[in-house]
């Protein structure tokens, strides 16, 4: 039985995680959840997916699994993940693990923060955020983008050294979420946007983000 | 001694590793970085021992290393880590990380928050903050508490199964935090209460030693609003 595999490619995570499946070629039944139809909020999914309620989750026949970054290390330790994405080298993998955890609370916090209040929560209640809030989201949002740029990105053309790997598809998959809410990430930051070219030529990276470049196209 | 821990007692992930390192008797150089100083803001910190300027980090000879659940991992392969705090079993290993990746956005982000706003903003600002935001800070952090006690600790003694690994270490370190803003997390919470207990006598002097200051502030706050 092939590994199943519940993903919105709305969901900045479930693109990551799409991609890398895709490009090491591990077999799995897709099972696509449109978070728009909460559907993962109803009690069946809790029973039947997983009781977090939140995708990405796979399962693997029994095991259910969540959280993107530990589905990544167990596709690495079972399913033949290729290298390129999660270095064996103990230390170019320390590297990896250190922006994964990195980046929870900075681009993932701040990015996701602003992308629901400025877009996803006006179309769920059909309120618009406050002035001021949106501000101050979009501000510190702003403010750990260049801090990104700067603590990851002024050395070397990745994240982690000179080729690309989970850390990049992971960060991209977050940064281009912003442009959903109408936000430039490049706009002033010369490195990122060197770098965010690059990560778009990784195979199945412009798949993965045909849904987020036709609600880009469409505003 | 190749291994160098730079860290804080006040600081949650650095209890962790610190606790993890003692127990697990693993050799390393005390390098304690007093924050309330400021000491990892300056210049010869940002180039010496980390430009993230945080703790904790450690030092494996020129190889230098932050966020605790990197280190944690690297400790595994590197340093004969007991293999209970990081199951070598691709399963088991998966159900720590699992917990380890949720934490980060739940448990530490709200009760890391609510101790910001609560007991460190007043001392760096000297003014407390606006009760109605605050008000909100303590909710997220409660809702987030209950359901760490649905989603995580229902399921045997510990957040894994029953056998103590480095997710209930991880997550005991946060939960205390809030201690430190007068808060106690057990109230109304006996799962997660007893559960914490479990963690405190199991990992015992070691785990005392590095709440040593926390339990002392704790303690001196609960008896000023007494």
């Amino acid at each position: 039985m092939a590994m199943k595999f519940y993903y919105d490619l709305l969901s900045q995570p479930c693109r990551a995680l799409y991609i890398v499946l895709q490009a090491s070629k591990i077999p799995y039944e897709a099972c696509p959840i449109p978070l728009k139809t909460g559907m993962h909020l109803s009690e069946s999914f809790a029973k039947d997916v997983s009781k977090f309620q939140k995708l990405p989750v796979i399962h693997d026949k029994d095991f259910r699994l969540t959280e993107s970054v530990a589905i990544l290390k167990y596709l690495a330790n079972e399913k033949n993940l290729s290298d390129k994405f999660y270095p064996k080298d103990s230390k170019s993998q320390a590297r990896v693990d250190e922006f994964l955890s990195w980046q929870h609370h900075n681009i993932r916090g701040f990015c996701t923060g602003y992308f629901r209040m400025k877009w996803l929560m006006p179309l769920i209640t059909g309120q618009q955020s406050s002035e001021r809030h949106l501000k101050g989201s979009k501000q510190n949002m702003s403010d750990n983008l260049d801090l990104f740029e700067s603590l990851w990105l002024s050395d070397d053309k990745f994240i982690t050294g000179g080729t690309p790997n989970a850390a990049d598809i992971w960060a991209a998959c977050e940064i281009e979420q912003t442009r959903i809410a109408g936000y430039n990430p490049c706009e002033g930051r010369p490195y990122l946007e060197a770098w965010l070219q690059k990560v778009r030529e990784e195979p199945f990276y412009k798949e993965a983000h045909t849904i987020v470049e036709a609600i880009i196209s469409k505003q | 001694m190749s291994l160098k821990l730079y860290y804080d007692f006040l600081s949650q992930p650095s209890r962790a590793l610190y606790i993890l390192l003692k127990t697990s008797k693993l050799p390393f150089e005390d390098c304690p970085v007093a924050l309330r100083n400021g000491a990892h803001l300056n210049d010869e910190f940002k180039y010496n021992v980390s430009r993230f300027q945080k703790v904790p980090v450690i030092h494996d000879g020129d190889f230098k290393l932050t966020e605790s659940v990197a280190i944690l991992r690297y400790l595994s392969r590197e340093k004969n880590l007991p293999e209970f705090w990081y199951p070598k079993d691709s399963k088991k290993q998966a159900r720590v990380d699992e917990f380890l990746e949720w934490q980060h956005n739940n448990v530490r982000a709200f009760c890391a928050l609510y101790f910001q706003k609560k007991w460190l903003f007043p001392i760096i600002t000297g003014k407390e903050m606006e009760p109605k935001k605050l008000a909100g800070y303590k909710k997220r952090m409660e809702d987030c508490l209950d359901s760490m006690e649905i989603l995580w600790l229902s399921n045997g003694k510990y957040i894994c199964g029953d056998n103590l690994t480095a997710a209930d270490l991880w997550a005991a370190c946060e939960v205390e935090q809030p201690r430190l803003a007068s808060y106690d997390p057990t109230v109304g919470r006996p799962i997660l209460g007893a559960w914490l207990d479990r963690v405190r006598s199991e990992l015992g002097e070691n785990y005392r030693v590095a709440h040593e200051i926390l339990n002392k502030i704790a303690t001196k706050s609960q008896k000023a609003k007494m």
